[in-house]
């Protein structure tokens, strides 16, 4: 059974994002990660590039078919989480746990155009 | 709609992950693909391989029939070889690879892709004129298993009771049904299944050709065995492609003929004639203007089916035709189609990845060696 994590936002393509401050981490969720099975790969962007909300900025590989990564909010990369590039295997382990990347937030108002976790769970549900 | 094969309430339940291939709705994976793919190069799977067609052809021009429209050459071969090979357009192009069994003399089982079986049918009856043959399509009637790997000999002949260990590579026969395995006649072929020596994965294993209901009771005697795991389509695209097998559709279709996919050696030039013979002799003669090459890259970002490569000036020169991170030797690495100019060893490539290029090199298109029982 997939975990719905209280406290973060979710999108709508499964990514959530946990905010800190002026930050955000984003990662995906749980039930993504099942979804997609065995992660062979993460496709990560650098640090200072810039995300835009709703627009793709890296991808998720199981062995069969690349998932793209949509970001929920925009803002720059200020950190990727580099544990990953040798051990894509730990978004299977915990998705929460392992976040993707770290983005300083540009419009905080966006997070409401997000997920609460009970609302993500319905939305899994449907 | 797509086809159910005899086993998809099986899938179900399972609890595989079922998706449309070749006309038919088919397990991809039942827990996931690495584990499925490690169980065949290590112990033993059972693949559902009932959506594979099956045409049948004697009569007295039969072999002469079959050495017209097949690029291989079955003359003379002994009952119970089998060949690989294509079914070409005079151009080239490729219609379908197949395998064909000797069955008898004049008595050939022609085993085809299952994408390719109304258009495969198609072209075989087209190109029957000045035969006097019987062509029978029999898919509907068939099953297939495939059980693959180093214990499939054990396998299939203490769990099903099927004695296999005579058979050499690229063989088969006519086997009774096992008396535990038998069941009310159920028409057509009732009493005998057709198993041989051949697969897919690049390890040792049988394919075993019955009716709907003895495929139905073999598949429950291996799964309940335990020493066999059901294995989905996922792992038999890994499995193959890591030893070069090419796929109908990715490493040969009707752009794409033998010769440039490198399978020339299944096609007998030396033959009298076989339909598409004149334009290998050409391509052979002239060169052709691309060729299908193996890349391996550098980092382990995923080339995908498609995916653009490109040499060392940012041009593209080629396409993608499989690629995957190899589960057997942890690189990333694919099939592509390139100019035959960057088709030569050590040639440095690159793939584009969505929006970056990754450094590779051209390598053979065996990723991992075959381990058949010779």
């Amino acid at each position: 059974m997939a975990k719905f994590e209280e406290g973060l936002r979710y999108s709508e393509s499964h990514e959530y994002i946990r905010v800190e401050g002026e930050y955000g981490f984003v990662g995906i969720s749980d039930y993504a990660q099942h979804a997609l099975g065995n992660v062979v790969y993460v496709d990560m962007p650098e640090v200072d590039d810039e995300v835009t909300a709703g627009e793709e900025f890296g991808a998720v590989e199981s062995v069969k078919a690349a998932s793209d990564l949509i970001s929920p909010v925009s803002g720059t990369v200020v950190e990727v989480n580099e544990a990953l590039e040798d051990k894509p295997e730990l978004l299977n382990e915990d998705a929460f746990a392992n976040w993707i990347i770290k983005v300083q937030l540009s419009d905080k108002s966006e997070l409401e155009n997000l997920m609460d976790a009970k609302a993500y769970e319905a939305f899994c549900a449907e | 709609m797509e086809k159910q094969t005899c086993l998809y309430d099986r899938h179900v339940a399972l609890g595989a992950l079922m998706s449309p291939f070749g006309g038919f709705i088919m397990p991809i994976q039942y827990s996931n693909i690495t584990d499925e793919h490690n169980a065949v190069r290590q112990h033993c799977g059972v693949f559902d391989v009932s959506h594979m067609g099956e045409v049948r052809i004697t009569g007295p021009d039969a072999e002469r029939y079959v050495q017209h429209i097949f690029t291989n050459d079955v003359a003379g071969a002994p009952v119970g070889q089998i060949y690989y090979g294509m079914m070409l357009y005079p151009n080239g192009g490729t219609v379908d690879d197949l395998l064909v069994y000797k069955m008898g003399e004049n008595d050939f089982f022609l085993v085809i892709n299952a994408a390719n079986i109304d258009k495969d049918v198609a072209w075989m009856k087209e190109h029957t004129a000045g035969f006097d043959i019987k062509l029978d399509h029999q898919s509907d009637y068939y099953g297939q298993l495939a059980v693959q790997g180093p214990e499939a000999e054990a396998v299939v002949e203490e769990v099903l009771g099927i004695p296999c260990s005579e058979l050499k590579f690229y063989t088969a026969k006519v086997a009774a049904v096992p008396s535990a395995l038998a069941a009310v006649p159920d028409g057509f072929p009732s009493g005998q299944i057709i198993i041989s020596r051949t697969g897919y994965t690049g390890e040792d294993g049988f394919e075993i050709y019955g009716s709907h209901e003895f495929t139905q009771k073999a598949w429950d005697k291996l799964i309940e065995s335990g020493r066999c795991k059901p294995c989905g389509l996922g792992c038999r695209d890994t499995l193959r492609f890591e030893v070069g097998l090419p796929l109908y559709g990715d490493e040969l279709s009707a752009d794409i003929s033998p010769v440039m996919a490198g399978l020339s050696m299944f096609c007998k030039l030396d033959k009298e004639e076989f339909i598409g013979k004149e334009a290998l002799v050409e391509q052979k003669a002239n060169g052709v203007p691309q060729k299908l090459v193996g890349i391996e890259l550098a980092d382990k970002a995923i080339p995908r089916h498609g995916y653009p490569v490109l040499n060392t000036d940012g041009e593209v020169v080629g396409e993608v035709t499989t690629g995957y991170h190899c589960l057997s030797v942890d690189k990333s690495v694919c099939m592509a189609l390139v100019k035959t100019e960057f088709a030569k060893l050590d040639t440095p490539l690159a793939v584009q990845i969505r929006k970056k290029v990754f450094p590779g090199t051209v390598v053979k298109k065996k990723f991992y060696d075959k381990h058949y029982k010779k």
